[in-house]
């Protein structure tokens, strides 16, 4: 995809310089061409500008004014137009670099990212879900999104995408992964407390290896002992975000010692922490609200199955000992 | 032409020293013929003091928020202060600061002066404007006590319908502040049609009132809509009608495009103001006819009407490609009108007599500053890196250069041009360049290095960041502290000023525009018969009599 021809600016998979970040998607091509032919526009008009402002502050201090015309037809039309050619051109790159990034290829493959206060999830076409994104390289991933509660945005730095996540629709993004390795998913859009801290990483697996992942992570219910899926859940599914396992205070009631334990509700009334009401802050977290905490938790019904709330149930017992 | 009225002033206020007649600050005395003044100078330096109160408090949570950023992790605060101290840096110097900052406090006290008129079209409303923005204010800072927004001065739905903090009070506070704009700009709006003296048609008229009209007309077509906004957005969290919030059948992207309706006009009621502050500075101070007047001039009402057509390009990650191909297209023209201004102004010091004043090295810093400030304007037009840049420290470098690096150093430049005219007090240029010197380069160390960490990928308003910003933002807090150490030093130089600084003469500067026609400070009535306004950028009659008394009118 060499625009012009020629062209000064090498692009490739390859690793970050000054000004970006490393190069680890197709997409970052067309963006890296952009950026250096703006800053290259830039920098020429930069120069010249403070050129000629240093040098008339040098030529002209204190000197004595001479007659000089206030208005020069050709000199102003010719800074009018050439900046506006220059700008056209920049335009039209902009929006056909642009125009392959909105444009996923039809047989890319699906995963459905869930953006929520404040972290991640990835759930595969098997319906195995994970805090990360995983993909194989070479192959062109389509990330459907959407949100729990506000607007995040999905950001991957060293691929050049970035696409809001809204509540109630779906947006999407899509790349191909020409580097193997791991990359940071930032959330760009700001979303309140641990905005900063709701981050996720894109594991980008060589040829064959996605499959055997998936295979292997998408079975973890039937290899471990619930309790230790339980603490794997509730490390990969957003709970830790909010629930300290250490007894300090969260966004959430600290799981320590929380199992079988007395809690006062926000209506005055108490409860027992029992399978029952944690069952019920799962999948309705605003039946009955622990007293002071923000009535904040996304309900998780339909995206913990049973086996897991259990499995999350018997990591919280191991807590409680 | 050259023995109206005005040279006789000059003759006789010309000396300044000696003189010590009536103006407008030792008119009237006791702290209600300064509250409930109807003259627009008076209400002028009322302005000028709130949003300088304002700045003070906006620059202060900019220290937090900058210190919490020196070293990852926890520096300062926990999470929520620190949304809530971005929020209300940002809140505090947008609404409160820069939009009123040029055209209520330096407008007031200049643009009637200009027009060789007493006052402007409506005193009342002017009075009206100043109580809005005291009363907007008084709900708007009630909101740290109530419960800090932590929101964004963006008040993006659904976080802002969802957050426990005050955002019925904010917003409210910044519904009120919008009807103090609305009025001012209506009100210039009537001046500049009605008050014109004899020998100003429009093509006479100096650029700062040019570039006052063009801000007028944007705050009174643009502003209604936040108004509109803000109203909706508090039916929603009050009442839970559903406009915004999709839980409620609402569309929060269309929250984003009202939002940005009026707010990137805003952008615009912020910056022009500035470029006509510019045009007087770099024409006097270069003792030179400005180049290409009616370029600039038209320059200013164009990019005051393409503000409205631009407002997408906030939205550049959410909405579809066709919007987008649109607004991108559309946003580009609004950097044709900006660039010429920038080429005309260098022209202007061409062959001229540069003088390296206080106000001239903002002006002079203004030009550098906007310059960069533009030119990554371009990246953001661009779609393809935009998607990139979006809601990283790119954008906050960007908007920074433009608003600091333009309105604040702008404002800062016109506030010493006129700081004579205003106070009848003339400072120490060299406290002064002191501090024009650390605030240029704290504020390039603070905000050049956003750049970096943010084509790097730092996203913005972030509590915490990974490592390898470390360094970057160090750096940038650094910087942020060697400028509030330069702004302490302004600060200092101008009440030094007020209390040894040497009487002003009339005409300090040498300009040709008719507020330098009046004694310094101006008396109650500005000028005792209107003046007659010749070509506001002809230097040719005024020479230096002596530094202390100023410019004054010799025969042709």
């Amino acid at each position: 995809m060499n625009r012009i021809g020629w062209s000064p600016f090498s692009i490739d998979a390859g690793p970050a310089s000054f000004w970006l970040p490393q190069r680890a998607s197709n997409l970052a091509e067309g963006v890296d061409w952009n950026w250096n032919f703006v800053l290259w526009i830039n920098v020429v008009f930069f120069v010249l500008v403070t050129a000629v402002l240093l040098w008339f502050v040098w030529r002209y201090r204190n000197a004595d004014a001479q007659p000089s015309p206030s208005h020069n037809m050709p000199l102003e039309l010719t800074w009018t137009i050439v900046p506006t050619l220059i700008v056209v051109y920049m335009f039209w790159q902009g929006y056909v670099s642009y125009l392959d990034m909105a444009t996923p290829p039809e047989n890319a493959y699906e995963v459905q990212a869930l953006g929520q206060k404040w972290n991640w999830t990835f759930t595969y076409p098997n319906g195995y879900v994970d805090p990360n994104l995983h993909v194989p390289v070479d192959t062109a991933v389509r990330v459907t999104m959407t949100s729990q509660d506000v607007i995040h945005s999905l950001f991957v730095p060293a691929f050049r995408v970035k696409r809001d996540v809204f509540p109630g629709r779906y947006t999407n993004l899509w790349f191909t992964a020409i580097a193997e390795g791991e990359f940071e998913i930032f959330c760009a859009e700001y979303c309140g407390t641990s905005h900063s801290k709701m981050q996720a990483t894109v594991v980008v697996h060589p040829p064959g290896e996605f499959e055997k992942w998936l295979a292997e992570a998408s079975d973890f219910l039937s290899k471990m002992p619930p309790a230790e899926a339980g603490q794997l859940l509730y490390n990969q599914r957003g709970c830790k975000q909010c629930h300290s396992i250490d007894g300090a205070t969260g966004t959430g009631p600290s799981f320590l010692a929380l199992y079988n334990s007395m809690q006062p509700l926000s209506d005055g009334s108490q409860v027992t922490a029992d399978e029952n009401y944690i069952h019920e802050s799962i999948v309705a977290p605003m039946s009955k609200l622990v007293a002071g905490y923000e009535p904040v938790m996304p309900s998780y019904k339909g995206r913990l199955k049973d086996q897991e709330i259990g499995a999350i149930i018997e990591y919280m017992k191991t807590l409680s000992r | 032409m050259s023995t109206h009225g005005p040279v006789k002033q000059v003759a006789t206020y010309g000396g300044g020293p000696q003189v010590a007649g009536d103006n407008y600050l030792n008119h009237s005395r006791g702290i209600a013929s300064w509250i409930f003044t109807l003259d627009h100078k008076r209400i002028g330096v009322l302005y000028l003091g709130s949003i300088l109160s304002a700045f003070f408090l906006g620059g202060m949570f900019a220290l937090l928020v900058r210190t919490e950023l020196l070293f990852p992790g926890k520096t300062l605060m926990d999470p929520d202060r620190y949304n809530q101290a971005f929020t209300l840096h940002g809140a505090i110097m947008v609404f409160l600061f820069i939009i009123p900052g040029i055209p209520a406090a330096l407008g007031n006290v200049i643009l009637p002066l200009m027009l060789g008129a007493k006052d402007v079209a409506f005193p009342r409303l002017n009075l009206a404007s100043w109580w809005l923005w005291i009363i907007g204010a008084a709900i708007a800072l009630s909101s740290i006590i109530i419960g800090a927004v932590d929101t964004g001065w963006t008040f993006y739905t659904p976080y802002s319908t969802s957050t426990g903090t005050a955002v019925i009070a904010i917003t409210t506070g910044v519904f009120v502040l919008g009807f103090s704009s609305i009025f001012t700009g209506l009100n210039f709006i009537v001046t500049i049609h009605k008050l014109r003296p004899k020998g100003m048609g429009w093509f006479r008229m100096p650029l700062f009132v040019w570039a006052l009209y063009s801000t007028a007309i944007m705050q009174v077509l643009a502003t209604p809509v936040l108004g509109i906004t803000l109203m909706l957005l508090i039916a929603e969290r009050a009442m839970g009608v559903g406009i915004f919030d999709p839980a409620l059948g609402g569309d929060p992207t269309l929250y984003q495009h009202f939002f940005w309706f009026y707010s990137h006009p805003a952008v615009y009621i912020m910056i022009v103001p500035a470029m006509g502050v510019i045009s007087e500075l770099m024409s006097i101070y270069s003792r030179k006819h400005i180049f290409g007047y009616r370029f600039i001039a038209f320059s200013s009402v164009a990019i005051a009407l393409f503000s409205f057509l631009v407002w997408g390009h906030h939205m550049f990650t959410s909405m579809s490609p066709l919007a987008n191909m649109l607004f991108s297209a559309l946003t580009y023209s609004v950097s044709i009108p900006s660039a010429i201004k920038i080429f005309n102004w260098l022209a202007t010091m061409y062959k001229g007599s540069i003088r390296l004043n206080a106000a001239m090295l903002y002006a002079l810093a203004f030009i550098f500053l906007f310059t960069i400030g533009g030119l990554t304007g371009l990246f953001l037009a661009t779609l393809a890196v935009d998607i990139h840049l979006h809601d990283t420290y790119f954008i906050v470098a960007h908007f920074h250069y433009v608003m600091f690096g333009g309105t604040v150093i702008a404002f800062l430049g016109g506030l010493h041009h006129w700081w004579p005219k205003i106070t009848g007090k003339m400072y120490e240029e060299k406290w002064a360049a002191l501090a024009f010197w650390l605030i240029f380069v704290g504020f390039n160390v603070t905000f050049f290095t956003q750049f970096v960490i943010g084509s790097r990928g730092m996203p913005r308003r972030y509590y915490d960041y990974p490592e390898r910003f470390a360094t970057g933002h160090f750096i940038s807090s650094l910087g942020s502290y060697v400028m509030a150490v330069g702004f302490f030093v302004s600060l200092f130089c101008f009440v030094q000023s007020l209390y040894r600084g040497r009487t002003a003469p009339a005409n300090p500067w040498g300009g040709n525009s008719l507020e330098w026609h009046t004694q310094s400070p101006p008396p109650h009535n500005n000028f005792d018969e209107t003046p007659l306004a010749d070509d506001p950028y002809d230097f040719s009659q005024w020479k230096q009599a002596s530094p202390a008394a100023g410019y004054v009118k010799v025969g042709r």
